[in-house]
């Protein structure tokens, strides 16, 4: 358990977070999402619930957001599902925040097909910056985390902040997408290779060169 | 090499929109109803005819798993479709593509592979760190909503189907389709004991079907073009086309559509740009994502990339994903940090798994750096056996493999690195 999460102090938690409530569009939207499921089986919205407390408590502290106990608790009370297992699914799955994070939480994926592509070096330009692994910077801006494989591996390596994808990355563009949150600005989602567009080879794409230009419709050919 | 014209995924790359209008000038779409009134049956044996195997890493015939839903599902016990968009084993990267820029296939598929199996209504089980994705693919279903495409009377076939997401929160074990049901129902992802089989009691004790993105996106355009097309593709046993996704020591990663059975030497140098410093400089490839067993790379050059082809070389096709390694790399340290990433995501619901992952990943991270006595690895060979088929799920399994891979194929390289750092030990005694 060396690596659980530190729950951080109770009663002051409480006190700041025990009148959580949704905010109005928020409400709304829980509403819908609790229509997704059928009658009885509203439990099955913990999940999606759970992100959007979390973004709540986000917009609320200008961070990526995390979930307090009292939150869980709301969250628990609305599916009429007992807290111990609200709290079981917000500590089973990784984008929980259990703890507070800061505006940035930079996640860099270490896994194999990111480490063959030079992950280490995305990992160094962020702690270049004073980054620590697991740990918020003093200025509350970033949050460093080495997360698991994130699915964009021909893209590697790449990093998640808050919601967007960050890929073909090397030291010198990790450290100016850094730099760039850093003084406010929105660097360029997506590749960061001047040569691709998403997922296709480097330079152009082998097949579907009539898509790149046009919506072309393939069925006249069949 | 595929013809582009025969290629499913025209919008792979995402150079073109991915809205509704968009798609149905590229084929989305188009008289969905006609599809639907060969009736459920026809369109089940046209699956099953084609040949198309789950794209999902287990490669189960698409159609006879259909087959086993149940014919007339009762009032009170609705029959289910949920696709698999967990898309999280190392070195996949397809699902995300299709959803980011070809989701209306997706949405078609599900309408129509519902339909056939006789469900109420599909579950698409996103991963939670597919944000943007997931936005599009929320988008998409409402486009479809508004168009009339799903919802009551479904694209005016006369079927009521519903299509709803559900975004998962990180966990790669929700890509176990029992674990993925838990997880919809609102619990911890752990995956159930099998019989029953989710065809039989699986979402809300309901018949359920699992199937993948892929698998289920690609049914519309075998239904247009005929089960003969698709199998028109590929070898016995191993039809149809496939994404294919390539990352690692190559010139250009991508991910590409191509024919199954394709050698590994074409795929490479057709639309990688190559092996990283030439096909000498190549070391070993782990084919189909990171639970199957890496494959040296004078048995890979030329292996034809299918299901039957990479199991004659003692590994398996998985998702397809390919992770090339070239003599650079430490190969070590690359399935020590896979252990670590199978000791991160186990469960911890079976003890073989939650205990085993973590010691092996630890005596894995002790082979690396050469910290070990020779006799440890046959010990460790000993573990993943004895985890291996132990456990509810294939994560134990999918931790096994690639430790049993490398001690197979690269044990002189870890006894080397024992003997050398002994040596080193002496030498300073």
């Amino acid at each position: 358990m060396a690596d659980a999460p530190q729950i951080p102090d109770e009663a002051e938690v409480r006190a700041r977070w025990g009148a959580f409530a949704w905010t109005k569009e928020n409400a709304e939207k829980a509403k819908a999402v609790i229509a997704r499921y059928p009658a009885g089986r509203q439990r099955s919205a913990v999940m999606p619930l759970l992100d959007l407390a979390q973004r709540q408590v986000g917009a609320e502290t200008q961070t990526q957001g995390w979930l307090p106990v009292p939150v869980i608790e709301y969250v628990a009370a609305e599916l009429d599902m007992p807290f111990i297992r609200a709290y079981e699914v917000a500590t089973f799955y990784t984008m929980y925040n259990l703890v507070p994070v800061g505006r940035y939480h930079v996640q860099v994926c270490g896994t194999t097909p990111c480490l063959l592509r030079g992950s280490d070096d995305v990992m160094a330009a962020c702690k270049n910056r004073g980054m620590v692994k697991g740990k918020t910077t003093p200025d509350g801006l970033f949050t460093l985390t080495e997360v698991e494989c994130m699915g964009t591996c021909t893209n590697a390596p790449m990093v998640q902040i808050n919601d967007d994808n960050y890929e073909d990355l090397d030291f010198d563009s990790m450290a100016r997408i850094l730099d760039d949150l850093a003084a406010g600005k929105s660097p360029k989602a997506g590749t960061q290779n001047p040569k691709r567009h998403t997922s296709e080879p480097e330079g152009g794409p082998t097949t579907l060169k009539d898509m790149v230009k046009a919506n072309h419709d393939y069925r006249k050919e069949w | 090499m595929l013809a582009d014209k025969d290629r499913i995924f025209t919008n792979l790359y995402g150079f073109q929109p991915w809205n509704l209008k968009s798609a149905q000038m590229r084929g989305d779409w188009d008289k969905t109803k006609d599809l639907m009134k060969r009736g459920q049956d026809a369109i089940i044996e046209e699956i099953k005819a084609s040949g198309l195997r789950g794209r999902g890493g287990a490669g189960f015939p698409t159609g006879l798993k259909w087959s086993f839903m149940p014919k007339e599902p009762r009032a009170d016990r609705p029959s289910f479709l949920v696709i698999n968009a967990d898309e999280s084993e190392p070195g996949s990267c397809k699902d995300r593509e299709i959803i980011r820029h070809d989701p209306h296939k997706l949405i078609e598929g599900a309408l129509i592979a519902g339909f056939a199996m006789r469900a109420r209504a599909a579950y698409i089980y996103i991963r939670g760190e597919f944000i943007r994705e997931a936005e599009t693919l929320f988008a998409a279903v409402q486009e479809a909503y508004d168009a009339g495409l799903l919802g009551k009377n479904a694209a005016k076939s006369g079927y009521d189907f519903d299509v709803f997401v559900h975004r998962g929160a990180g966990a790669y074990i929700c890509g176990e389709e029992t674990a993925m049901i838990e997880s919809l129902e609102g619990k911890k992802g752990q995956p159930r004991l099998k019989p029953p089989f989710p065809a039989g009691a699986g979402l809300y004790g309901c018949p359920t079907t699992v199937n993948n993105v892929e698998s289920i996106a690609v049914v519309p355009t075998i239904l247009r073009r005929g089960a003969s097309w698709f199998s028109s593709f590929g070898r016995e046993n191993n039809k149809g086309t496939k994404l294919f996704q390539i990352s690692g020591h190559v010139n250009t990663p991508c991910v590409v559509e191509e024919e199954m059975g394709i050698t590994f030497r074409e795929l490479i140098d057709k639309h990688c740009g190559g092996i990283r410093g030439g096909w000498d400089n190549l070391l070993a490839v782990i084919p189909g994502g990171s639970s199957v067993p890496l494959v040296p790379a004078a048995e890979i050059m030329d292996c034809p990339m299918d299901f039957d082809g990479l199991k004659a070389v003692g590994s398996g096709l998985g998702t397809a994903a390919a992770i090339v390694m070239d003599k650079s790399t430490d190969v070590v340290q690359a399935i020590s940090r896979i252990s670590y990433f199978y000791k991160h995501e186990s469960c911890g619901q079976c003890t073989p798994c939650r205990e085993g992952t973590g010691w092996m990943w630890r005596v894995m991270e002790r082979l690396r750096t050469g910290d070990a006595d020779i006799s440890e690895i046959d010990t460790l060979y000993d573990v993943t056996k004895q985890v291996e088929g132990h456990t509810i799920c294939a994560l134990g399994d999918a931790a096994a493999w690639p430790i049993q891979g490398l001690i197979k194929h690269f044990r002189p390289e870890i006894e080397r690195r024992i003997r050398e750092n002994g040596g080193a030990l002496e030498a300073a005694e």
